[in-house]
């Protein structure tokens, strides 16, 4: 899975890894095992220290890094028994959203979750992980299908966008996303949304209306990507930094404002880093809000649904 | 830095204002020269190529209540800014000059009015303020009304326009794409009828929420409808797109939309639709 993409902050932290590997490789020969154990102490407190003042803009290039764990690499190592299921019945199978039938904690679930591809071609495949309208529809059927089998809904946001393509014009992401969006308020079976990745705009939130909605440390949700945000704003793509900045766009801020209920904490040096850990994680605050909305009244649940997010927004009157 | 050598280019103000209040306009589509009082009485509309001219609220509610049953609510409820958010100027700098620029409330007004004496209750976006962008304004307010409906049990009118969600509150103004479609399943199972009207342009967040959510919906002619913006898909396919893309007459050909009607023919309409949807409303 790796791919050795560095991260320009978190150069300082490989630079000394790196040397507490050549000095490794000599610990047959000198006497330097205490020198090891200073830098191994000195390179755990940097990374503390970098991680803990991540900016907002870092944060989401650790949202995007390649190495990260996407939805496919969660329903394999944090599910058991994915049973994938394909196509909208209507016109094609959207490959940017993956869905199917999966157990945790031994109750079967219906997972939907965007795609992202770790190379070139399975990029071109997955689409960057940018849905099409058929990809929403695929999701709504999942519904249906979790509704009419009473499964519970775990969806998993990891896309830059819905994408903007002319047929994705013609065949109506519009409607494809405003049908899931009224869909999810209703649904009579529990939903939790996970934020993993990239939470951009309507193309994340197309299947992120939920009971419970959780996200990972370094994810970032928002209306827009910062870069479209300064091309806008500013006017120019040389403002993402400031972008980032001001929309606002990480777990921490999201919280405040009330537009998440958790964040799930990645381990240091975020997801990529020590994806084993990460998918215990998630598999063990899924179960744990599971076990809790499978106590609640299915009539209270879409109740406090809707009213969750009736409460969202900050005006003055 | 002279001109010619300045690299970026500026976006070129390809958006269409609001109509503007003079005794004479000129068409920027035929160039015809119309007298205002001839655009009132084809409903701001180009009596030679008709144009539809970007109306707000305060018009289209002249042009669809039955005289003196036009009631404004919920007009206190103002932007806050609650993330701080500056970019090259600060949000509540731009709000500050939205209201005092125009007499609107925010980028929706809503109200209850009767239409050929059916009462309902509505909602109109407001293009001229901050790009009538969906913000917690729109969102509380568009439940507010949603709610006078269900209580009442009215039927909800709503007029789209809008270039989408408000950047500058950010994921709060993603939610409320989530807010408006969850009232609007409420409303659903009440049976209470929604009626969607989609004028120039509904892109964005909107669109993709409570504008494409109509039991019936309904389109002025020739407005740009659809999620992304023509430029952003341009710039993704890098192609030109055809003549005519993203037009409500393109939507109506590829099922999205229910009608394109003339906006002198908007209220007759939905006169005709909410008499059939409305039984049990009002029988």
């Amino acid at each position: 899975m790796a791919s050795n993409v560095t991260l320009e902050f978190e150069r300082p932290i490989i630079d000394l890894e790196s040397k507490i590997r050549e000095m490794r490789a000599l610990v047959d020969q000198l006497d330097i095992e205490p020198q090891i154990s200073e830098l191994e102490r000195q390179v755990d407190d940097l990374r503390a220290d970098i991680y803990r003042n991540l900016t907002r803009w870092q944060r989401v290039q650790i949202a995007r890094h390649p190495d990260r764990p996407y939805t496919l690499d969660y329903l394999t190592q944090s599910f058991d028994d994915f049973v994938e299921l394909h196509g909208d019945r209507a016109f094609r199978d959207d490959p940017a959203i993956v869905a199917g039938l999966a157990r945790i904690g031994g109750r079967s679930v219906v997972v939907v979750g965007h795609q992202k591809g770790r190379d070139t071609k399975t990029n071109l495949h997955r689409n960057f992980g940018m849905p099409n309208p058929e990809g929403y529809r695929k999701a709504y059927r999942m519904f249906q299908l979790a509704e009419k089998f009473s499964l519970p809904v775990v969806c998993l946001l990891d896309t830059p966008g819905a994408f903007p393509g002319l047929e994705a014009e013609e065949r109506g992401q519009a409607e494809a996303i405003a049908k899931n969006l009224l869909e999810m308020s209703r649904l009579r079976v529990p939903i939790i949304v996970v934020i993993i990745g990239e939470g951009a705009s309507g193309g994340a939130l197309g299947i992120g209306v939920g009971d419970r909605i959780l996200m990972l440390e370094n994810a970032w949700y928002s209306v827009i990507a910062p870069e479209s945000c300064s091309s806008i704003l500013w006017r120019s793509w040389e403002y993402k930094e400031q972008a980032a900045e001001a929309l606002k766009l990480t777990a921490t801020d999201l919280i405040q404002h009330g537009v998440i209920d958790r964040i799930i904490p990645e381990p240091v040096g975020g997801a990529h880093r020590d994806p084993n850990t990460m998918f215990d994680t998630l598999r063990s605050v899924i179960c744990e809000e599971l076990d809790e909305l499978s106590n609640i009244r299915v009539d209270k649940l879409v109740t406090r649904r809707r009213e969750k997010f009736y409460a969202m927004g900050v005006w003055n009157e | 830095m002279a001109w010619f050598l300045r690299k970026t280019k500026n976006i070129a103000e390809s958006q269409q204002r609001e109509m503007p209040d003079g005794l004479w306009t000129k068409c920027p589509q035929c160039s015809a020269v119309l007298y205002r009082k001839e655009l009132e009485e084809h409903a701001y509309t180009c009596s030679s190529c008709s144009q539809h001219f970007r109306i707000g609220s305060t018009k289209y509610a002249s042009l669809l209540f039955d005289a003196g049953t036009w009631q404004e609510t919920d007009r206190h409820i103002r932007s806050a800014d609650p993330l701080d958010f500056v970019d090259t100027r600060p949000y509540k700098a731009r709000l500050k000059e939205a209201y005092a620029k125009s007499d609107l409330p925010d980028a929706v007004t809503t109200g209850t009015g009767s239409i050929e004496g059916i009462p309902v209750s509505f909602g109109c976006m407001n293009f001229g303020f901050v790009g009538g962008s969906m913000g917690s304004v729109v969102g509380e307010k568009f439940v507010r009304a949603g709610r006078r409906a269900l209580e009442q049990r009215m039927p909800f009118i709503f007029i789209s326009a809008s270039g989408g969600a408000r950047m500058q509150e950010a994921a709060l103004s993603l939610m409320q794409m989530a807010k408006t479609s969850a009232f609007l399943s409420e409303l659903a199972e009440a049976g209470l009828p929604y009626i969607s009207i989609l004028t120039d342009p509904t892109t964005g967040g909107v669109s993709a929420s409570y504008a494409m959510l109509g039991d019936v919906i309904i389109a002025e002619p020739k407005a740009l409808i659809g999620f992304a913006g023509p430029r952003v898909i341009e710039q993704t396919i890098r192609k030109k797109l055809p003549e005519g893309f993203q037009r409500s007459e393109f939507l109506l050909e590829h099922g999205f939309v229910d009608m394109v009607v003339h906006r002198s023919d908007l209220k007759a309409t939905l006169a005709r639709v909410l008499r059939h949807l409305g039984g049990s409303v009002h029988a």
